[in-house]
This record gives structure tokens, sequence and C-alpha cells, in this order.
């Protein structure tokens, strides 16, 4: 047994209503690449931000030791500091300033206060040649692609003397032979004694560099697997990511499905900036009145592109395809027509992109359909707050008063506070973005048997969901979605979180 | 009824801290002059002045408050009142045209310009501090191209009555007023009516929240306050024109944003834009809108401010987009957009007028009076923010 570089020793993490992280162990050992595993949620990030200070020493509980010390971080200066290192998935480099220039940002080569370039250009210059970016050193970040900009990041690493560099999903946005080259990249770095801690989700890169594999779920550290001791299939480590008690977790429903409702056929969507980029591909689904139709696919693989493309083409360019309604092509190309015509959209990002945080629920229950609450052009107050009652009691929201602001509201709160919007729009199909995302076990149940309700009523309900239970525990249906495309697509009796995993990864 | 009525007046003030304490400042700082003036403030003269000289100020307050609201801002409006004015001065002192035409031209004219600089906030997204800056420059260059560097005038009579008349008394006793008081009267006796009727519709739905001795003290604070004033007005020559305008704007505007689904959305807008936008609002026209709206309130107020000058001049406007945009802030608006009322900006202008008329009575200088206001303004936004972390 090697030396360990890292220990995790009982991390706990709770933001308000939800725990995080519990318990978590991690072991990682000297000179090894380490890989986490785990489904969208499980954790992982939060424990790299425990991990690099992001959360200060103090905000969780458990212990951190690195190289047989007990670590008290308290930001991300500390952490760097000691040599640990992370790389997130959004990269943090300036796009208009040069490879040189973000390589020392922060940590720039002075003498007297004044940068030295020559010195900074020739370091970059062989940090460069390192990471095998042939580059010269003033070029703008803004001209590379991805794939170089990770390499970027870990010059910039390897210039703050990195013991443990930490990679939170880096081939997420790569091409194959980039992720390739980064891939033997760390291969290199782990001959030079580099430790690294890879979060992942293509099986297949983990199978090909980790030397050990933790698997997170549910913000607990289920297993470690040793990769040199046994022979880890990848199917093993996908029962390890899913397997979990589902058992009433779900309100149980009885399907009564109607005529088809929403139609979409031969749909096309291309990235709003970079029309090259094709993210959506002659894709076609259906839901029928009184079904729930799940979506599952990982971060990226373009559900809410799809969702919001359809909602008055509220993303991306060159969208092309046919909506229909009970069979009647319907307009879509605004969100007005759109919930005009019927449908309605709970966004992933309630706080950003559903509530206007500064007003009271009233104002935010009936802001869709203003009409319904206005009498000879004036808007009835009266009105409006009896609607708001109606639902607070309906939705069971759990607040003082409806003249409460929605940013004094708990999550699954807030989540009912959007969905009363919508409801009091009657839609006739909703598209649920991620439901009950950053909500306490409680709440979910209750968000559930609202869905439930929907369908009851007979609309109809395209419901995205990173969290497969879910899907597998309310669905009639499942689309499973990769890159743009469906690959694949399940009755609920069929379907199970293996299958569904392995479609995804396989594909 | 008591039965609903479980909040306590102590926490139903606290709660409207933000509204009453506006007012109440508004009180205290008129008391504070009126003891340092040594009564000059309140002298029905005096006041008549006072509301002439911030007529204008309050008029572009209330289009710059749905600017604001909707989250940008405009600095372009004093150029604008400037332009319009000589523009005015133009069309009916060098061609003697009727003002039955001209001011409808010019109305229009300030509308096509607050269009103009929307349209590039709104559908090319260009930050309005830009588009309203550079519209600043052009139009006060523009003015000053128009009058040709000259002060043009005198404005025709019937123009100038615009800003310098007043309703003539129809019962013929001239002093005091009697049109002047009877409208006060009639305005405070239908503030309160609808007071009470908004009241019993609330009571209906089994929803008040206001304690009954707390409506009770407002109200007949608000009427006496009305009927007292307009007893001071009336004892000089009665109502000014721009009065009756000034409460025409007051009154329309607070119906639109309290009362309509027009106002409501550009709430939402400036709140939260993309959700206002996923909730179906055309946030882009909203934007247009209120620019629009904005430069023809900009005109209105450049024609009144020329009819009470009687002449245009280059410098006419300078500088008014500074006052108008610290009244908003003053009346509690919020930077970042969403939060703010009409009553809340015409208050605040109003602050701002007091002191810049008690301070010139008491002879202090322009030099401190620029000061002293600066720190207002300041001790205004701390005041809110400080508020809100409290809430917290």
């Amino acid at each position: 047994m090697q030396n360990l570089a890292l220990e995790m020793r009982g991390i706990t993490k709770t933001f308000p209503g939800v725990k995080a992280l519990d318990q978590v162990n991690l072991s990682v050992r000297q000179g090894e690449i380490h890989a986490i595993v785990g489904e969208n949620g499980a954790g992982k990030s939060t424990l790299m931000k425990v991990l690099s200070g992001v959360y200060p020493h103090g905000s969780y509980e458990g212990e951190i030791c690195f190289e047989n010390e007990v670590m008290a971080f308290s930001g991300i200066a500390d952490s760097e500091e000691k040599g640990i290192i992370i790389i997130h998935q959004e990269l943090a480099l300036v796009p208009l300033l040069s490879i040189a220039e973000n390589i020392f940002l922060g940590n720039e080569i002075v003498e007297n206060g004044v940068i030295n370039w020559p010195e900074t250009y020739t370091r970059s210059t062989a940090l460069l040649k390192k990471v095998g970016l042939r580059e010269p050193a003033s070029t703008h970040i803004g001209k590379l692609g991805v794939g170089k900009q990770q390499l970027v990041e870990i010059a910039k690493a390897l210039s703050k003397k990195v013991k443990l560099l930490i990679l939170d999903e880096p081939t997420a946005a790569l091409q194959e032979d980039d992720s390739q080259k980064l891939l033997d990249l760390l291969l290199e770095l782990k001959a030079e004694g580099i430790t690294s801690i890879l979060i992942s989700h293509k099986l297949n890169e983990i199978s090909r560099v980790a030397d050990s594999i933790t698997v997170i779920r549910d913000g607990t550290s289920v297993e470690t697997m040793d990769c040199h001791a046994e022979t880890i299939s990848e199917s093993r480590i996908v029962s390890g990511m899913v397997g979990r008690d589902m058992a009433n977790r779900y309100p149980a429903r009885d399907s009564r499905l109607g005529e088809t409702l929403l139609e979409v056929s031969h749909w096309n969507v291309f990235h709003p900036e970079r029309a090259d980029r094709q993210m959506i591909r002659d894709l076609s689904l259906r839901v029928s009145a009184g079904e729930v139709v799940g979506i599952a696919g990982l971060m990226g693989s373009g559900r809410t592109e799809l969702a919001m493309s359809i909602f008055g083409r509220s993303y991306g360019q060159k969208i092309s395809g046919e909506v229909r309604l009970k069979g009647q092509l319907i307009n879509t190309s605004t969100v007005k027509q759109a919930v005009e015509s019927g449908l309605a959209y709970v966004t992933e990002d309630r706080k950003e992109l559903g509530l206007i945080l500064e007003e009271n629920i009233i104002k935010n229950t009936t802001l869709v359909n203003l009409a319904g609450v206005t009498t000879n052009g004036v808007l009835d107050e009266n009105e409006e707050r009896r609607v708001s009652e109606e639902y607070k009691t309906s939705l069971k929201i759990r607040t003082p008063s409806v003249f409460q602001k929605v940013m004094n509201l708990s999550g699954g709160n807030q989540q009912k506070v959007v969905l009363s919007k919508w409801l009091f729009a009657n839609p006739e199909v909703l598209i649920l973005d991620e439901p009950t995302r950053g909500i306490d076990v409680g709440a979910k149940y209750e968000i559930y048997s609202i869905i439930n309700q929907l369908a009851d009523e007979g609309r109809g309900v395209l419901m995205i969901s990173s969290e497969m239970p879910e899907l597998l525990g309310m669905c009639d249906r499942i689309y499973i979605m990769n890159e743009g495309e469906f690959v694949g697509e399940l009755a609920s009796s069929e379907a199970s979180q293996e299958k569904i995993m392995s479609m995804i990864v396989s594909a | 009824m008591n039965k609903n009525n479980n909040v306590s007046i102590g926490t139903h003030l606290k709660g409207h801290l933000r509204e009453f304490g506006m007012l109440a400042a508004l009180v205290v700082i008129m008391m504070f002059f009126q003891v340092l003036t040594e009564g000059t403030l309140m002298k029905p003269v005096n006041l008549t002045n006072l509301l002439l000289q911030n007529s204008y100020i309050i008029i572009m307050a209330i289009g710059m408050l749905l600017v604001i609201v909707a989250g940008h801002i405009d600095l372009s409006v004093g150029s604008v009142a400037g332009f319009i004015g000589a523009l005015a001065a133009v069309m009916m002192v060098n061609y003697d045209l009727p003002m039955m035409l001209a001011v409808p031209i010019c109305l229009a004219a300030g509308a096509l310009i607050g269009a103009a600089q929307g349209y590039w906030v709104a559908y090319w997204k260009i930050p309005s501090f830009i588009v309203t800056l550079a519209g600043m420059l052009v139009f006060r260059g523009l003015t000053l191209a128009l009058l040709e560097g000259q002060s043009v005038g005198p404005f025709p009579d019937t123009f100038q009555l615009l800003s310098t008349g007043f309703v003539p008394d129809v019962f013929g006793v001239k002093r005091p007023n009697m049109t002047a008081i009877g409208l006060g009267v009639v305005a405070a006796l239908l503030i309160v009516w609808m007071a009470v009727r908004t009241r019993n519709r609330a009571l209906k739905y089994g929803m008040d929240d206001e304690p009954f001795a707390v409506f009770v003290v407002k109200n007949l604070l608000i009427a006496a306050a009305l009927i007292y004033i307009s007893y001071l007005l009336a004892t000089y020559r009665g109502y000014p024109n721009v009065l009756i305008t000034m409460a025409l704007l007051i009154v329309v505007y607070t119906f639109i944003t309290n009362k309509t689904s027009l106002g409501r959305r550009i709430y939402a807008l400036g709140g939260n834009e993309k959700a206002a936008k996923l909730s179906g609002i055309n946030t882009e026209r909203l934007t247009f809108l209120t620019f629009t709206n904005m430069g023809m309130l900009a005109a209105l107020a450049g024609l009144i401010f020329a009819a009470r000058l009687k002449t245009a001049t280059p410098k006419a406007g300078f500088a008014f987009e500074l006052d108008v945009i610290a009244a908003v802030f003053i009346g509690g608006a919020s930077m970042t957009g969403g939060v703010g009322k009409v009553t809340g900006a015409v208050v605040g202008a109003l602050i701002m007028g007091v002191m810049n008329n008690g301070m010139s009575i008491l002879g202090i200088g322009i030099d401190w009076q620029q000061v002293i206001k600066g720190l207002v303004l300041l001790a205004a936004v701390i005041f809110d923010v400080y508020n809100k972390n409290k809430a917290h």
C-alpha cells in the first residue's frame, strides 16, 4: 500500500434544507489517478469544493488530511498554496488576455511591482511545451478551442507547483482526439509524480487511466474500487452509481392515456452563437393526454435546449420542424404564441429564469395570465389575491402570507410558486425541466403528487430530469437523449437505470 | 371586521417604512425650512413658485421612473427637453406656426426621439447608458445648431400661459381663488371616497391588512394637507395650469403602473428580464415603449420650461437629467430595476425642490447646495440598502 496523498474523513455538508454530503470518505494514494463517478447531483462537485476551500473550513463537518497534515482551508488561495489545484468544468480563463497572461494571472512574476514580461513568456513557453500545446504564448485565449483552453488550465496549474490536480469533467466538451490527448497528458503527469482526481461520466476514459475509482451516490461515498487488484467492468461501475432503494419515494398513479396531445417532429436546432454547431438533430417526440413522459440524459445532452427551443424558440437559431397539438399544427414562434397554444415550460433554473425574486407570491402567480385577473383593462388585486390563496392551499405552499417575497421561500415552495404561475395559464402540456432540483425529499414527494394530479386531469407532462430513479418512478415512458438526439425510448415497464445508463454511455 | 385584523399598528408602519418614511422626510424637510426661513417657505407666492420651478422635473421623473423600473436609465432627457424648447421657438417665433399645431408636433418629435433611442436599447441590446449618453450629446449639439447659439423668443402669450397661467376663479371671488379651494376639496373627497371603496372591497374578500386607525389617520392627513395647500395657493392666484397638468399625469401614470397589466409587466421586466420573457412578455417592445414615453414626457417638460422662461435658450435643460434621476432614486426606486413608485418619484422630486428652494431663500450658495443635495441622495439610497439588508 502506497502512502496516502489525501484523506477526507466523514465530510458532511448541509445547505438550507438539503444535505448535499453525508459522511463522505475519500482516500487518494500518492501518485495515482483517482476517478470519482456518480450521477448528476450526487455530490461530486460539492465534495471537490469542500476540498479546494471554496466552502471554507467550518462550513462543513469532517476532516481533510493532505500529506498527513490536517488542513483547514479558509479559501481557494489556501488550498492552492498547498498545491491542490482544481480545474472546473467552466474554465476560469479570461478570453481577452494572452495565454501567458492567463497562466500567471493572480500569480504574476513581478520585480518591484512591475511584471517581468520576458521571464513570463519564457516560462509560459516551457509550460506549454510540457502540456503539448503548440501555440505562441502571446495568443489570446478567445482564439483557442475548448480542448486547447483545457491544456492552458493545466499549464496554469503546473506553474503553481501542483501536487494534487483535480479535473471536473475535463473532457465533457471535448472532441474524441482532444480527450485522448488530455488523458495522455494526465498519464505523463502521473509519471512525474503528480496525483490527480478525475471526475468524469465517460466510463471508457476512466477504465483507461484510473488507478482507483470512488463511487458517490446521494451524497455518500458508496465504495472505492482498486483497478489493479481486480478488473472493473463498466456495468459494475454503473450499478454502483445507480443502485438505491426506490420504494415509496413516488406516489402511485393509474395511467389513463388519452389522445395524442403534443407531437414534435423532425426538430433541428443550432447553437445561438455558433451557427455551424447543431444542438438538436432531427428529433421527434410525442406526449399523450394523461401521460408523463421523461427525458433522461446527462447534462449537456441538449435536453434544456430542446425544451426551450420548442417553447417560443427561446433557445437557438435556424430552428426547423413541426409542433402539433391534438394533431393541429401550432405556432410556437414566440413564448406568447406557445402559451396561447397551450404549452407551459417550467424552467430548470427557477431563480434566474422562473421567478421575480423581489416580488411577492401574488405577482409571480398571475404574471403569465394577467388577462385572467383583469376586468375592463384594470387589474383586480382582490381577484389576484384570491387566485394566489387558492394555489397556496391546493399546492400546499408553506408561507405566512401570499404577500411574502418569493426570495424568502425555500426551494420547494419557490418551485410550487412557479408551478402555480403556469397552472393559472391552464396549459394542456407542461414541460418540466428538472422540477425537483435542489429540493428536499419531503417537498419532492409533494411535487410528484402535483405532477400526478396534472396527468390525472388529462394534461400531458414532459419531464426532464437528471435523476434517473425519479424518471423511473414517475414516467409512463422515457426517451433517452445524448448529444442532441434520442438514442432510445423505453416504456417504464421495461426501463431500468442500468439500461438507461448503458444506452447513454455506449452511445 | 377586527377578526381579520391581526396586524398591529407598529408592525404595519414598519412594513411600509419606505413609503411613510419618504412622506415623513418631505414633511420634516418642509417644516425644517419653514422654521429656518421664518415662514417664507410656505408663503403662498413661494409655494406657487416652488411648484412652477419643479414641474418639469416632476414630469420627467414620472417617465424616468418607468425607465428605471424597467432596468434602464435615460441620460438624454435634459438635452431632449432643451432641444424641444428650441424646436418650439423656431416653429412659433421664427415661422409663426400656431401653438395648436406646434405643441403636438413637439410632443410627437419627443416621442420619436425616445423611440429612436429605445430602438437601439430594446432591439440591439446596446446599454441604455451608452445610447442615451450619445443622445445627450447629440441633442445638446442640435439645440445649439437649431438656435444658432442665440436665445430665441419671446413666445406668443398663449403659449406662455402653459406655464405662467392660472386656473381662473369661476366664482368671481379672485382672492381667495374659489376654484382652487373647490377643486382641492373635491380632490380630497375623491381620494377619501376611493380609499373607502377599495378598503370595503378588500374587506369583502376578507383581506384587510391595514389597521383601521392607520387607515383613518392616513387619509385624514392626506385630505387635510391637500385642502390646506389648495387654500394657500388660493390666497395668491389659485392653481397654476401646470399643477393641473402634473396632477393629471400623476393620476394617469399611477393608475397605469398599479392597475394595468402593462404596468405590471414593466415591473416584471425590470425584476427579472429573462423570467418575464419566458412568461410570454414581449420585453423588447416594452423597453421600446418606456423610452418612447420618456421622450414624450421630456418634450412636454421642455415646452413647459421654455414657456416659463418665455424664450428658448441654448442652455435650457442643462443637467436636468441629474435632478430627475436623483429624484427617482430618492423616491425609492432600485438601481437594478423592478422597484419604484410614481408617487415615490414625485415625492423625491419635491424633496429636491423644497431643498433647492429653501436653501436659496436662506442664501446658501449654489456650491454648498450641490454638496447637500448630493449627500441627501446618498443618504436616501444608503437608507434603502440598509433596510433591505436588515429585512434578510
